[in-house]
C-alpha cells in the first residue's frame, strides 16, 4: 500500500473525515473549543434582535408585562383563580418571566438552524453553537424582565426569602429545559419544517401545563410528582417558592424536575448529533 | 514523504427527489397534495428517514476517490459542474459527511468556500470581522492581532464602523476576503472566490494566495478559470463523474478537461446532465454559424457571425448570458441579452429562440468554447459549460490580415498614421 511510504506528520493534529455511525457522542469538546463563537453568536443575535424597533429592549420587558395584566384580569379577577396568599399580579409575574424565557428560546432556537442555512451549509462550524447561542441570548432579556419582577415585588412590599439562594439553581434549570427542548426542535426542524407550524400550538399547550395562570396547590397533592414531570412546572414553583415564599415548595417535584430536564437535554444532544451530518445536505 | 491531506476510497450519495409529476388536471394535483403527508408519513415508516421530501433517486457525487496532498502543495481541482469538486471541498471541511471511505487531515483547515457568508448586514464592519474570524475558527487575540492588517488590505476603514448592509457590494466581498485571507491554517480550501471584486482587487488577492503558497501552506484550489490555476498550481486534478480522471501536473489536468469539453460538445445538449440551475428553463440547442451562409462552425476573423440559442420554455425575464473562452480555457469576452442596444429586435414568431448577431466578428483564428447561461423569473435557470465550440479560420479585418498569435485573443479594426518615411 501507499501507507507505507508515508511519514505521519506527529506534530500537526490529524482530523478525521468519514461516514457517520449512527448513534455518537455530541461534540460538546469541539463546542468548547469554539467557545467564543458561541459568544458571538449569542452577542449577534441580541445586538440583532431590537435593531429597527421602535421599542428596543422594552419588548422584553413588554410581553411577559402584558401577558401578566391580561392573567390578572382574567384569571386573577374575573376567575378568582388563587394565588398562594400573594397578589395575583406578582404571583403570575414570577411564573412569566422564566416562561418567557423559555418559551422565546423555544421560538428562536428551533428556526436558527434553518435561519442560517447559508452558513450552515457552507462554513464548518459546531452546529451545537447556533441553537445554543440563540438561547444563552435570551439571558439579556430574561435579566430584564427579572429587574422588573424586582421592582413589582418592591412596589407590593414583598421581600424575597431566605429561599432565593436556590434561585440560580432554578434558573439553571429552565436553561437546561430551554437548550434540551431547542435542541431537539431545531434539528427536527431541518427535515420537517412542519416543526415551525407546530410551536405555537406546543408553547401554547405548554403553558396551560404549567402552573404559571394558577398554583400547583390547586392540584391533588399526589398530583404534583407527576406534575413535575413538565420541567417547566418546577422551575415555575421553584421561582415562586425562592422569591415570594409561597409554600408548595418544590421538593420532590423539583428533583424529578431537573431528572427530567437533563434527560431531556442530553437526549436532545445526542438526537442532533445523529441528525447534524445531514444538515448541510438537507438544507 | 510526508502528507498533508490523504483521501482514501472516497465517496458520497446524495438522495435527489424523482422527476416531477405533470398534473393534468386540478384534481390529480389537489389529491396529491393532500395524501402527500400520508405517503410521506408511509415512507418514514418504511425507514426512509427522508423528510418532507420524496425521495427516489441516489447519485454517487464522489466515488472511489483517492489521492495525497504533501504539505505546501498548492493544487487545483477542476472538472464541470457536478463533477463533485464542491462536494469534495466540503468533506474536507467537515461541512458534509462522506458516505464511504475517509479523508485525514494534518493540521488545521481553512475555507474559503463562500466568501461573506458568516457576515450579518446589520453589524459594523469591525463587528463582522471579529464574528467572521470566530467562524471560521480564529480566536478573538487573533483577529485581534491582525484587525489592522485586514482593514488595510480590505480598504474599508472608512466605513469600519458602519453597518455592512450600506456597504457597495465591492467592499462588502474586500472585507469578507480579507478576513479569510488572514486566516492563518496549515490547510486552505478554496472555492471559485476570486471571481469577485474588481480586477485591481482581484490582483491583489491572487498576490495574497500566492503568498499563502509561498508560506509553504497547503492550498486546493476549485476555479473554473484555467488560466489562473495554471498561474497558482503545480498539480492537478481533474474530476469527473465524481471520480478523479486525472491527477498530475496542471498543464496536464487542464489540457485532459479540456479535451473532455470539447467531446462534451458534440452531445446533445438536452441530455448533458452536467448542469446547473433551476431548471424551468434549459437550453436545447446551441449553433454558431456564418450568418446567412448557412450552418458552419468555421468562421473567419473580420466576417459576421451568428449565435443562436433554442431553450425548451419560456419564463418571465428570461434572458441568455453566453461567455466565449479560448482554447487554453481564458475568458475572451461575454453577451447579455438583458443589456438592450438600440438595434435589438423583438421575433414576434417565436419566443423560444435567442439570435445574436456580429457584424464584424474580431476574434482571432484559433479554437473557442461557449458557455451559456439561461437567466429568467430572478434565477438561474440553466448553466451549461461548453454548450459549443467553434473555430476560427484566417481573415481580415477592415483589409488587415488577422495574425494567429498564440497568446491573443482579439483583434480591433484600426489605422494607423505612420512617420513618412
Amino acid at each position: 500500500m501507499k501507507q507505507s511510504t508515508v511519514t505521519i506528520p506527529s506534530n500537526l493534529l490529524r482530523t478525521r473525515r468519514e461516514p457517520s455511525k449512527g448513534w455518537a457522542w455530541p461534540k460538546f469538546r469541539e463546542l468548547w473549543e469554539f467557545r467564543e463563537l458561541l459568544f458571538f453568536f449569542a452577542w449577534r443575535d441580541i445586538k440583532v434582535r431590537y435593531r429597527q424597533t421602535v421599542m428596543g429592549a422594552l419588548w422584553a420587558i413588554i410581553q411577559p408585562f402584558f401577558t401578566m395584566v391580561i392573567f390578572s384580569l382574567f384569571f386573577g379577577r374575573l376567575a378568582n383563580i388563587p394565588s398562594d396568599g400573594v397578589p395575583y399580579p406578582v404571583f403570575s409575574f414570577a411564573a412569566l418571566v422564566p416562561w418567557t424565557f423559555f418559551a422565546n428560546a423555544l421560538a428562536q432556537a428551533s428556526n436558527s438552524l434553518v435561519s442560517n442555512a447559508n452558513m450552515v451549509k457552507k462554513i464548518y462550524f459546531p452546529r451545537l453553537a447556533l441553537p445554543i447561542a440563540t438561547v444563552l441570548a435570551g439571558i439579556i432579556d430574561f435579566a430584564l424582565a427579572f429587574v422588573v419582577l424586582l421592582g413589582i415585588m418592591i412596589f407590593y412590599g414583598l421581600v424575597p426569602t431566605v429561599n432565593i439562594i436556590w434561585l440560580p439553581l432554578f434558573a439553571l434549570l429552565a436553561l437546561v429545559t430551554s437548550i434540551g427542548v431547542s435542541l431537539w426542535l431545531a434539528a427536527m426542524n431541518v427535515q420537517f419544517r412542519d416543526v415551525r407550524y407546530t410551536i405555537p400550538f406546543l408553547t401554547q399547550a405548554w403553558l396551560f401545563v404549567t402552573p404559571i395562570a394558577y398554583p400547583s396547590s390547586m392540584l391533588p397533592e399526589s398530583w404534583r410528582i407527576v406534575y413535575g414531570l413538565n420541567p417547566m412546572a418546577g422551575v415555575v414553583e421553584g421561582f415562586r417558592w425562592a422569591l415570594l415564599g409561597t409554600d408548595t415548595a418544590p421538593g420532590k417535584m423539583i428533583i424529578i424536575s431537573s431528572l427530567v430536564a437533563i434527560t431531556v437535554f442530553i437526549s436532545g444532544a445526542f438526537y442532533f448529533r445523529r441528525m447534524e451530518q445531514d444538515f448541510a445536505d438537507v438544507l | 514523504m510526508s502528507i498533508a491531506i490523504n483521501v482514501d476510497g472516497l465517496g458520497k450519495t446524495f438522495q435527489i427527489g424523482g422527476k416531477q409529476k405533470s398534473y393534468y388536471r386540478l384534481t390529480d394535483q389537489l389529491v396529491d397534495t393532500i395524501m402527500a403527508p400520508f405517503r410521506r408519513a408511509g415512507n418514514l415508516m418504511r425507514g426512509q428517514a427522508g423528510g418532507a421530501a420524496d425521495l427516489n433517486e441516489t447519485i454517487w457525487a464522489l466515488k472511489d476517490v483517492s489521492f495525497q496532498i504533501k504539505p505546501g502543495e498548492v493544487v487545483g481541482i477542476i472538472g464541470r459542474n457536478g463533477a463533485g469538486k464542491s462536494t469534495l471541498l466540503k468533506i474536507m471541511s467537515g461541512i458534509s459527511d462522506p458516505t464511504q471511505g475517509y479523508i485525514d487531515i494534518y493540521g488545521r483547515v481553512g475555507s474559503l468556500l463562500e466568501v461573506g457568508t458568516g457576515f450579518h448586514p446589520e453589524l459594523t464592519g469591525r463587528e463582522n470581522i471579529y464574528l467572521n474570524g470566530a467562524i471560521l475558527g480564529m480566536k478573538k487575540a487573533e483577529t485581534e492581532s491582525k484587525l489592522d492588517e485586514i482593514i488595510a488590505f480590505a480598504e474599508i476603514d472608512k466605513f469600519l464602523d458602519t453597518p455592512v448592509k450600506h456597504y457597495s457590494s465591492g467592499m462588502y466581498v474586500r472585507l469578507a476576503f480579507s478576513v479569510a485571507a488572514h486566516l492563518e491554517p496549515e490547510i486552505l480550501l478554496v472555492d471559485e472566490v476570486l471571481a469577485v471584486g474588481d480586477m485591481a482587487f482581484q490582483r491583489k488577492c491572487l498576490g495574497k494566495m500566492d503568498d499563502v503558497a509561498q508560506a509553504g501552506r497547503t492550498v486546493l484550489f476549485v476555479s473554473h478559470n484555467m488560466g489562473l490555476l495554471q498561474q497558482l498550481c503545480e498539480r492537478g486534478i481533474f474530476l469527473q463523474h465524481g471520480t478523479v480522471h486525472t491527477d498530475g501536473t496542471i498543464i496536464k489536468a487542464v489540457d485532459a478537461y479540456l479535451q473532455t469539453l470539447e467531446q462534451a460538445k458534440s452531445q446533445d445538449l438536452s441530455k448533458r446532465t452536467d448542469r446547473k440551475g433551476v431548471g424551468d428553463a434549459r437550453l436545447v440547442h446551441a449553433e454558431v454559424t456564418t450568418h446567412g451562409n448557412g450552418p458552419s462552425s468555421i468562421l473567419k476573423t473580420g466576417q459576421p457571425a451568428r449565435f443562436v440559442f433554442c431553450v425548451n420554455a419560456s419564463v418571465p425575464g428570461i434572458a441568455c448570458n453566453f461567455f466565449i473562452y479560448d482554447s487554453i480555457g481564458q475568458p475572451v469576452t461575454s453577451f447579455y441579452s438583458r443589456v438592450r442596444g438600440p438595434d435589438d429586435t423583438f421575433d414576434p414568431n417565436n419566443d423560444l429562440t435567442f439570435v445574436c448577431d456580429l457584424d464584424e466578428f474580431l476574434l482571432l483564428p484559433g479554437r473557442y468554447r461557449i458557455d451559456v447561461a439561461i437567466v429568467g423569473d430572478n434565477k438561474l435557470q440553466d448553466f451549461i459549460e461548453a454548450a459549443a465550440a467553434f473555430e476560427v479560420a484566417d481573415g481580415d479585418v477592415g483589409g488587415r490580415m488577422a495574425q494567429h498569435d498564440g497568446k491573443f485573443s482579439v483583434m480591433l479594426a484600426h489605422r494607423w498614421t505612420l512617420p513618412t518615411r
